[in-house]
């Protein structure tokens, strides 16, 4: 579980871009600002990766994964 | 496809917020100054009274637009979140130093734009500086940089810095003896559209960088790091319209010399331009994008928008901001100075292991 809570834009994509180097089917990531969640979907997205968000409070649980 | 629709978004935005600045010089703003964060704010430090410099002395309602226009967007789309607490007075110094670096050039990195769509080919040297710039932030942001994270504040703290600037407004309107307002034909603080179409050019346009996130940093920072276009999409738009507006109404000025508000010095508007671009790196967005950000109840900026102010403030106190007639030695010295601080908040806060 990548956990970016607190951290503001480009810092949650350059840990989920690190976190893609090990190629993995599917990651779990926490965030808690509407401006991360849409940063790390584009960015998901385009690196092939669907992506689910549910809230829990404040902060956005993702999943991103490959069909 | 809701990139797609982001990407229209954007580029629409974009164009408003070309047009709209390229309308605020025939209003009456200064000439490739519809938009300039960094004048604006030095502007109205001179108002109050924080610096004493004559030519640029006045509350720009701009600024209390769009604060106020980000704020408000913010609270119908339910984005309103107070946080703050990411090394705060790093931020602060980060802000000043940006500051110095925007006086050395003579504009942000929206007026940058702004000056090429006017034909200020002085503002190439800006702009090849601003991206080694953000190339040397982009350097540290893949070894780890990192402010560290924030933490929710009260919907008070939040704010606080948008209730400053309703007091701002009413100052500017009720012009009470102790503002001082540049007179008639002294520099560029007296030229300004109306207050009213001043207010509203940036409440429309602090929404529309709140909805688009628009950033001039996050631009060709994303196109780097990640081969990201959106934002940098926006960067293009608002270079085109108003480009094409300037065009039309004459305010198009093709040349190095004699343009307004700027200097020749290529050297200093390289290396002023790279202050910038690292040091807005490092903060995660331009001065515009810190507006938008403490609109949004983001104290972090906030605090920058104060560095912002206080790095104005000093550097008209200490005969650092650039005039017409080229870079100053004390301004050379600042820009040199920032480099190293900004250097070295750089390198300090570079783990390689997070957490």
């Amino acid at each position: 579980m990548i956990d970016a809570r607190g951290l503001s834009c480009p810092e949650p994509v350059i840990r989920i871009k690190k976190a893609m180097a090990s190629k993995e089917k599917e990651y779990e990531m926490m965030v808690d600002n509407q401006t991360a969640l849409e940063n790390v979907t584009r960015f998901a997205q385009h690196n092939g990766y669907e992506v689910e968000y549910t809230r829990e409070g404040a902060d956005y649980r993702l999943r991103l994964y490959q069909s | 496809m809701k990139t797609k629709r982001e990407l229209l978004t954007i580029l629409i935005a974009g164009l408003v917020i070309g047009i709209i600045a390229a309308g605020l010089v025939i209003a009456g703003n200064p000439e490739n100054m519809g938009f300039c964060i960094a004048c604006f704010i030095r502007d109205t430090a001179g108002a109050l009274g924080v610096h004493r410099a004559e030519a640029v002395q006045y509350i720009r309602p701009e600024i209390i637009g769009l604060i106020l226009g980000a704020l408000i967007l913010a609270l119908v789309r339910k984005e309103y979140a107070p946080r703050g607490g990411s090394s705060p007075m790093t931020r602060f110094v980060l802000g000043f130093f940006v500051m110095i670096g925007c006086l050395m050039f003579l504009g942000c990195p929206f007026r940058m734009i702004l000056r090429l769509a006017g034909g200020d080919w002085n503002a190439i040297f800006g702009l090849i500086g601003f991206i080694l710039g953000i190339l040397a932030g982009v350097f540290f942001l893949n070894r780890g940089y990192s402010l560290k994270r924030t933490y929710q504040h009260t919907r008070l703290e939040g704010a606080v810095m948008p209730a400053i600037q309703i007091v701002l407004l009413v100052l500017l309107v009720a012009a009470p003896s102790f503002i001082f307002f540049t007179e008639p034909g002294v520099g560029p603080g007296a030229k300004h559209a109306a207050i009213a179409i001043s207010l509203a050019a940036g409440l429309i346009v602090g929404a529309l960088a709140q909805r688009t996130r628009l950033c001039m940093v996050g631009g060709i920072r994303d196109a780097v790091l990640f081969r990201e276009w959106k934002l940098l999409c926006g960067f293009v738009a608002i270079f085109a319209a108003a480009l094409v507006v300037n065009a039309i109404v004459g305010n198009f000025h093709p040349g190095f010399a004699g343009q307004p508000v700027a200097h020749t010095d290529g050297l200093w508007n390289l290396l002023g331009m790279l202050l910038v671009g690292f040091g807005s790196v490092l903060l995660g967005g331009c001065p515009l994008r810190q507006l938008v950000l403490t609109g949004e109840g983001n104290t972090d900026s906030a605090v920058t928008v104060l560095g912002l102010f206080m790095g104005a403030a000093f550097a008209h106190n200490f005969s650092m901001a650039s005039s017409g007639e080229g870079p100053t030695f004390n301004g050379k010295v600042g820009v040199a100075v920032g480099l190293a601080v900004v250097l070295v908040i750089a390198i300090v806060n570079t783990r390689k292991k997070e957490n």
